[in-house]
C-alpha cells in the first residue's frame, strides 16, 4: 500500500463519492477516480492500472454485486483488492459477496475511523500473504 | 348461453308449447296443466344460468383486479411502510441538517477569534518593522506571538474536526435517496394498478395487468421499526459475520 496508489471509487451518489474521495484524501490518497456505476467503472479498471476498488452495491446498469464477480473473472483483475461499502445489510448478501471474493465490507452509514481499519486491514492481509 | 343454447330452449319451447295444444284439444287438462309448469321451470333455469354466467364473470373480473394479491399488500403493508420510511428520511436530514449546523456554530466563533488574533499580532508586526515598538510592548508582543502559535494549532485543529464532521453529516444524501426512490418505486405500481382499475370500470378487459414486471429490490438501507429479520445491526455484526469468513 503506497499513498499514491490509484483508486476508483463507484457509488451512483455524488454526494458519496465525494465523501469517500475526502476521506481518502485526509488519509493520503488523493490519485483516486470515481464512477457512478458498475458498466462505466469496468472498462475503466480493465484499462487503467487500478491497486484498489470501492464500490457501492446498488446501483442502476451494473450492480456492485456484479461489478465485483466480473472483476474476479477477469485473470488481470482477478487479485484487485474490493472494499464494498453499501446500505445492504442482509446477512445472506454480506454472506454473498464474501464468497465472490470481496476483501473488506462496511455498511452506510459508516465513520472516517471505520474506512481507515479497512483499508488498513484489507492491505495488511494483502501484504502478509505476500510475504 | 351460447347460440345453441338458445336454440335449445327456444326448440323445447315450441314443442312444450305444441303438446301443450294437443293436449287441451284432446280435453287432457291435467297433462296441460303440467305442461305449463315445465315451460314455467324451463324459463327459470335459463335465467338462473345467465345470472350463474354473470356472477361467475364478476367474480372473474374482481379476482383478476386484486392481481396477485398485490393491492392487498399494496394498502396494507407498503402504504404504512412507506409513511415509516418518508418518516424516516424527515429524521435523517433533521439529523444531518443540525449537526452540519451545530459544526458550524462551533467552528464559526474559532475563525473569528483566529483572525483577531491574527490581524491584532500583524498590526504589531508591522509596527516592530518600521521600528516603533518600545522594548517592554516588545516583550509583551514576543509573549503574544507565543500563546498564538501554541493556541493556533489546537484551534485550527478543533476547525477541522469541525468541516470533517460536515463532511460525514452529508452522507444521508444517499441513503434517503435510497429510500426515496423505494417510495417513488411503490407510487409507480400504485399507479399502474388505479389505470388497471378504470380500464375495468370502463369494461375493457386486459390481461396483462397483473405482470407488470417488478425489478427484482435489493434490500436498501434498514428502516427504525422495519428491520429485516436478517439484517445485521450494524459493522460490529458486520465483522463478526465476516470473521466467519476468515477475514
Amino acid at each position: 500500500m503506497h499513498k499514491n496508489m490509484k483508486i476508483l471509487v463507484v457509488d451512483d451518489f455524488s454526494t458519496m463519492r465525494r465523501i469517500i474521495k475526502n476521506l481518502l484524501r485526509d488519509l493520503g490518497y488523493a490519485n483516486v477516480d470515481e464512477a457512478d456505476d458498475g458498466e462505466r467503472a469496468l472498462p475503466m479498471l480493465k484499462a487503467g492500472a487500478y491497486e484498489f476498488l470501492i464500490t457501492d452495491w446498488n446501483m442502476p446498469g451494473m450492480t456492485g454485486i456484479q461489478l465485483l464477480k466480473n472483476v474476479r473473472a477477469d485473470p488481470n483483475l482477478v487479485t484487485l483488492p474490493v472494499l464494498m461499502v453499501t446500505a445492504e445489510q442482509k446477512r445472506e448478501q454480506i454472506v454473498e459477496a464474501a464468497e465472490a471474493g470481496v476483501n473488506g465490507y462496511i455498511v452506510k452509514p459508516f465513520t472516517a475511523t471505520t474506512l481507515k481499519e479497512k483499508i488498513d486491514k484489507i492491505f495488511e492481509r494483502i501484504n502478509a500473504t505476500k510475504l | 348461453m351460447d347460440n345453441t343454447d338458445v336454440l335449445d330452449y327456444q326448440q323445447g319451447r315450441l314443442n312444450l308449447a305444441k303438446d301443450l295444444v294437443n293436449a287441451l284439444e284432446q280435453g287432457r287438462s291435467d297433462d296441460a296443466d303440467i305442461i305449463v309448469l315445465n315451460m314455467a321451470g324451463m324459463r327459470e333455469s335459463y335465467l338462473f344460468q345467465e345470472l350463474g354466467k354473470l356472477t361467475r364473470e364478476l367474480h372473474e373480473a374482481l379476482k383478476n383486479f386484486m392481481l396477485d394479491d398485490r393491492i392487498a399488500s399494496i394498502a396494507v403493508e407498503d402504504m404504512p411502510d412507506a409513511r415509516v420510511r418518508l418518516k424516516h428520511v424527515i429524521e435523517m436530514t433533521d439529523q444531518s441538517a443540525t449537526r452540519t449546523l451545530n459544526a458550524v456554530e462551533a467552528a464559526l466563533p474559532l475563525c473569528s477569534t483566529l483572525l483577531q488574533t491574527s490581524k491584532d499580532l500583524s498590526e504589531q508586526w508591522q509596527r516592530f518593522t518600521k521600528r516603533e515598538m518600545q522594548p517592554d510592548e516588545f516583550r509583551v508582543f514576543g509573549k503574544h506571538l507565543g500563546d498564538y502559535f501554541n493556541k493556533n494549532n489546537d484551534e485550527i485543529a478543533a476547525v477541522e474536526g469541525h468541516l470533517k464532521d460536515i463532511l460525514m453529516a452529508q452522507d444521508f444524501q444517499d441513503l434517503t435517496g435510497q429510500i426515496i426512490k423505494k417510495v417513488i418505486h411503490l407510487v409507480d405500481e400504485v399507479e399502474k394498478n388505479l389505470v388497471n382499475l378504470i380500464k375495468l370500470a370502463g369494461g375493457k378487459r386486459f390481461s396483462n395487468g397483473s405482470q407488470v414486471p417488478l425489478q427484482e429490490e435489493l434490500a436498501g438501507p434498514q428502516i427504525p421499526g422495519l428491520e429485516s429479520s436478517s439484517a445485521v445491526k450494524g459493522q460490529d455484526e458486520v465483522d463478526t459475520l465476516l470473521a466467519s469468513f476468515g477475514f
